[in-house]
């Protein structure tokens, strides 16, 4: 499709391009950051409003940007996530400053760069998008510039996520070399043939180091704790959510459109990977005394339980993902909203600071307990239905030592999870009783405490949408 | 005629090899600003390969820009850094020897990868020479989205480097 004809599909998208390039204008003139912030929810909601399902795939710009009902859903989740996160930020102290129209106009962007990655089918514009998410993820883990911590988390993931793309980007020569063109319906017609097999064996690795560095795969997780824990806790919260399904979305199309003939090579490594990647995560997460750091291991350990289905790879396994991933949404947003809170009032991000909170905040305490019993996968929570599927897909595909290994890990993790329950109710407080959330983050927590119920409880509904 | 291409071959394998040389002293020198002298010339030398590869518009860009615009920047940034041209730094740790080893292993397989797999060399592909106007054409026709998205990419990464970078005025500390 020409460019003239793919702009009117396009304009949701233009409209939040231009309402970012807006608030970094109006940011100029305006003294109140508050307006600027609301300004940027606007353009959030107007694009969200904008959006229309595509009826047949669009091939838009030549095939650059492919609107399709997959893509159509992860620019719902992509603009959700993103405004969530500036719901939460829109509290958050340490950024009030100078630069705070800086922050939601780059989140804008973010958006943005987000939507592209969702319809990305080519190999370039993976490459482009994937690097726009990321670079902007750079940004905002060191925005507080006053903050070490905060600064040597962004070196760090700039310094590994460059490897992984150049990695990455290896890969994409060696496929761009043997089919001679850079979309991916071409590439994976011409890997079809035997004589390249041994380079789709090969050149599929590339991808899961820089795909697998973005969804937190082990052994590319070693960033994530770092940076989770040196990041402004509302970009944490959306680090572990947006990017790392975006993460999955590319790499379930790369998987689909290319190297869907070598399924039985990547299968089995894909398999032992999520079981290193949830082991590894549960395992760490045992032991941190920092809930920040709790929940990064946490969200590693969630990404092993995504890749069974990516590993099972059967319509079910893959539509299990996408259920996963929006449980996953609202259950981590939600979480990290409680700690945006309590970080906020108490100035710790100890799991100390969360003894006796029940008595200290009855109402954090009950949303953080309903984040983490989701998390953890108990009905009637929306973590429940993603875990359902995937172990739904294995076992309907008979992975059955994967299966079992995520079992005995969802114990582990049920375990972990009930610990910090345990803290907050059983254990006395050790302060005074904290104020109540401020509006903006009341609303959030709102928000994701009812995504949370109302995905657990009326399931069908939202796998309409999703399946659609 | 044989000869000729005897001696081009030999050419472009000894640039090739330069390169690689100058690229591992970018990483073994313990002179920052020797490393970025090397860096230049490895810059060079991929123009080189550039021209040999008849792509001369891409090797013109890379020496307009990498070593016109990028290297200069970089030398002025050591040489206006206090000492740092003068220090010498160590490029390796304890665990230098285990990756080159694990890293020799995965260049012979690739190694292996590249020699067994039968690419599409054609003799269109090899005479296709990439003329300026229909570069031009392809950025304005088929590449436009990504060519207009590379530019929304380095507006987003510059406004975000200057709010992260920018010194804090005193007067605009806390609003």
């Amino acid at each position: 499709m020409n460019i003239l004809e793919s702009l009117k599909y396009f304009i949701p998208e233009l409209v939040l391009l231009g309402g970012a390039f807006f608030v970094l204008g109006v940011d100029l003139f305006i003294k109140s950051k508050r307006t600027i912030g609301l300004l940027s929810l606007f353009v959030l909601v107007l694009t969200a409003a904008l959006l229309k399902a595509p009826a047949q795939p669009l091939p838009l710009f030549y095939g650059m940007f492919q609107l399709d009902a997959f893509a159509h859903f992860f620019r719902y989740f992509a603009l959700a996530a993103v405004a969530f996160t500036l719901l939460m930020a829109y509290s958050y102290a340490p950024l009030k400053g100078p630069y705070e129209g800086e922050f939601y106009g780059l989140f804008l962007f973010m958006a943005f760069a987000l939507i592209l990655v969702a319809g990305a089918n080519n190999l370039l514009m993976i490459f482009l998008s994937v690097e726009f998410v990321s670079m902007i993820s750079y940004l905002l883990v060191g925005f507080l510039k006053k903050d070490a911590k905060s600064k040597e988390a962004a070196i760090k993931y700039l310094l590994f996520g460059s490897m992984a793309s150049a990695v990455m980007l290896y890969g994409m020569s060696l496929l761009y070399g043997a089919s001679g063109s850079l979309a991916l319906p071409a590439v994976g017609n011409a890997l079809f043939f035997a004589p390249f097999k041994t380079l789709a064996h090969v050149s599929v690795l590339f991808f899961f180091v820089g795909l697998g560095f973005k969804i937190s795969m082990a052994p590319f997780h070693m960033w994530a704790p770092d940076v989770y824990e040196g990041a402004p806790t509302p970009v944490t919260a959306f680090l572990t959510v947006a990017p790392k399904a975006l993460g999955f979305a590319v790499f379930m199309r790369v998987l689909a459109m290319v190297f869907t003939p070598s399924w039985a090579h990547w299968s089995v490594l894909l398999t032992a990977l999520s079981i290193l990647t949830m082991t590894l995560g549960n395992l760490t997460a045992l032991s941190q005394n920092n809930i920040k750091r709790f929940l990064a291991y946490s969200s590693i350990a969630q990404a092993g339980y995504i890749l069974m289905g990516l590993a099972v790879f059967s319509d079910l396994g893959r539509q299990g993902v996408l259920v996963y991933l929006l449980a996953y949404l609202f259950t981590n947003l939600g979480a990290f909203a409680v700690v945006t809170l309590i970080g906020e009032q108490t100035g710790s991000e100890d799991l100390a600071a969360y003894a006796g909170l029940s008595q200290r905040s009855p109402m954090a305490a009950a949303f953080l307990t309903v984040f983490l019993v989701s998390l953890a996968g108990i009905p009637p929570l929306a973590g429940f239905i993603g875990k359902y599927y995937v172990f739904a897909a294995a076992i309907q595909a008979k992975f059955i030592t994967l299966t079992v290994v995520a079992a005995v890990n969802s114990v582990i993790a049920a375990y972990y999870y009930f610990r910090i329950v345990r803290l907050m109710y059983l254990v006395p407080a050790s302060g005074p009783a904290l104020a109540p959330a401020p509006r903006p983050l009341f609303i959030t927590l709102g928000l994701m405490f009812a995504g949370v119920l109302l995905l657990g409880l009326f399931p069908a509904f939202f796998l309409g949408l999703i399946w659609r | 005629m044989e000869t000729l291409e005897l001696f081009v071959r030999i050419g472009i394998y000894t640039l090739m090899a330069l390169v690689l040389v100058f690229a591992l002293g970018v990483v073994t020198l313990r002179n920052l600003f020797h490393c970025a002298l090397c860096l230049a010339a490895v810059l060079i030398g991929t123009a080189m390969l550039y021209v040999g590869l008849r792509a001369d518009f891409l090797a013109a860009v890379q020496i307009l820009i990498y070593v016109g615009a990028v290297m200069t920047l970089v030398i002025f940034v050591i040489m206006l850094t206090e000492h740092l041209g003068e220090k010498s730094i160590r490029q390796n740790n304890r665990q230098s020897p285990a990756a080159v080893i694990s890293l020799s292993g995965i260049v012979v397989l690739l190694a292996a990868l590249l020699l067994r797999t039968p690419w599409p060399v054609t003799d269109k592909a090899l005479q296709a020479k990439a003329s300026v106007m229909a570069l031009g054409k392809a950025l304005m026709g088929t590449y436009a989205f990504p060519f207009e998205v590379i530019s929304v990419i380095l507006i987003a990464c510059l406004i975000g480097a200057i709010a992260i970078a920018k010194k804090d005025l005193p007067g605009e500390d806390v609003s």
